[in-house]
């Protein structure tokens, strides 16, 4: 059966191969801008290339920020992709301090930049499973059914998740021997730092898993 | 550690992808759609579209193909040529491309890349220069795919568009394009002592044995490649495979 997808269209971010990529493993996609829309979905996923300044203010501007919210809390599966993630956050050091939507306890900060690394960070990376303090290799997450840990994911951020609490924070990705929040789940909603419509196979299937939710 | 990133380059003339040497004598490779898929199934880490007479024509040709690239091809993509103003950027990024390349259009107008980064990001912003090597280690910038000649110094343009917000740099030895004759390392490293933004060189790739001494020599960012893989000499994974065996890793993305 074909699962109806609906994406959160704001002004900014480019959505159309977030699009791409869920046609490609079979669903109908529609792109979703309003309240009244937004709540008929079956999966919702919140894609968000930018600043995080700018996403929420995008949001707010279009009356959304309360019906992802009240999404959030009927737990209906939700995705976050990149700043889609971070906007879940209760907080954002992204010039200045700024208010996200605050349904995952935690913050997002810069990355520590140094001599070698680079920020942004452009870069295929694994994900490692758990949290740096906890990392349980049992009772691995339902959407890592089919995921083959030792493949790369593509990432393009700035700024990186840290999530309170450590059950939330279910992958790991390093940025030198820096370690940062790259899958975290809350109840129903989810959110993944790199781009799985841009990682080939692996990111794909995540997709796929996702929408077995 | 880094990991080099191994990108296919498609250089493209109507509805073909084309290759010659040092720009000219253009033969037809394939179709580009069909090329693109065969890449990103051998594990291509990105790859890059140039429509090679963009800024002849003063248009950009490449809208439909990266459209079409979308429905089958799930790794970033790089689309270049004519891009000349704002418009021509957004236009390309919503019909799928999560780069743009710039070249000619900069040059004729250099504000266009502060007004590009602050438009669409930096991280999607790649700054796209032919050189061609004079003496003494001077390179002059060419543009309109290598057809014309600007007098600029590179080292001086380098300086500029990373000051500007240039993402990174996407750059190519004239000298060396088509001909598999090797990498001119010189250029390699005198780019990467003027820029800190990543950068990716193209020109004269011979293989996996020359990218495995660019790594290690050089520990470059990203290699784009266009005559090996368009002559079917070696494939993307094969170069993954050899690069591992040497030690180096390469985004495992197969």
């Amino acid at each position: 059966m074909n699962k109806n997808v609906s994406i959160i269209k704001t002004n900014s971010g480019n959505i159309f191969n977030v699009a791409k990529a869920f046609e490609y493993i079979g669903s109908n996609v529609q792109l979703v801008s309003s309240k009244k829309d937004l709540l008929k979905s079956d999966y919702l996923i919140f894609p968000g290339v930018g600043a995080f300044a700018e996403g929420m203010k995008a949001l707010e501007n279009n009356d959304l920020n309360y019906s992802i919210k009240e999404w959030a809390n009927k737990e209906r599966p939700f995705l976050g992709i990149c700043l889609g993630m971070q906007l879940l956050f209760e907080c954002s050091e992204e010039f200045g301090f700024n208010k996200g939507l605050g349904l995952i306890k935690g913050k997002v900060n810069k990355l520590p930049e140094s001599l070698k690394l680079k920020v942004p960070n452009i870069t295929w990376e694994r994900l490692y499973h758990g949290s740096p303090e906890s990392t349980c290799h049992d009772n691995k997450d339902k959407v890592f059914k089919n995921h083959d840990f030792e493949k790369d994911l593509y990432f393009v951020h700035s700024y990186a998740c840290y999530p309170q609490n450590n059950k939330s924070w279910l992958a790991t990705t390093k940025y030198g021997d820096h370690n940062f929040c790259s899958v975290v789940k809350e109840n129903n909603i989810y959110g993944f730092q790199f781009h799985p419509e841009k990682s080939g196979n692996a990111g794909l299937k995540l997709l796929e898993e996702f929408l077995k939710l | 550690m880094k990991k080099p990133r191994i990108i296919a380059r498609l250089d493209i003339k109507g509805d073909n992808v084309v290759k010659g040497i040092r720009f000219e004598g253009l033969r037809i490779m394939g179709n580009p759609n069909d090329l693109a898929k065969k890449y990103y199934f051998e594990a291509a880490d990105e790859i890059i579209y140039i429509d090679t007479v963009a800024s002849l024509y003063g248009r950009n040709n490449l809208v439909d193909v990266v459209k079409k690239a979308s429905n089958s091809i799930f790794i970033p993509m790089t689309v270049g040529g004519g891009v000349r103003n704002l418009e021509d950027a957004e236009k390309l990024l919503e019909s799928g491309a999560d780069k743009i390349a710039v070249n000619t259009g900069i040059i004729n107008d250099k504000s266009l890349i502060k007004k590009l980064a602050q438009k669409i990001g930096s991280q999607a912003l790649v700054i796209s220069i032919h050189a061609k090597y004079r003496d003494h280690s001077f390179w002059e910038v060419f543009i309109d795919n290598g057809r014309e000649s600007t007098g600029i110094d590179l080292k001086d343009w380098l300086k500029y568009v990373e000051g500007e917000g240039a993402g990174e740099i996407f750059i190519t030895s004239i000298d060396r394009d088509g001909t598999e004759m090797g990498m001119d390392r010189l250029l390699l490293d005198t780019v990467k002592k003027v820029v800190k933004i990543p950068v990716i060189y193209s020109g004269g790739c011979t293989g996996y044995e020359e990218i495995i001494d660019l790594v290690k020599l050089y520990d470059i960012d990203a290699v784009a490649i266009g005559s090996i893989l368009h002559y079917k000499k070696d494939t993307i994974k094969d170069i993954k495979l050899n690069l591992k065996k040497n030690n180096i890793l390469t985004a495992n993305n197969l």
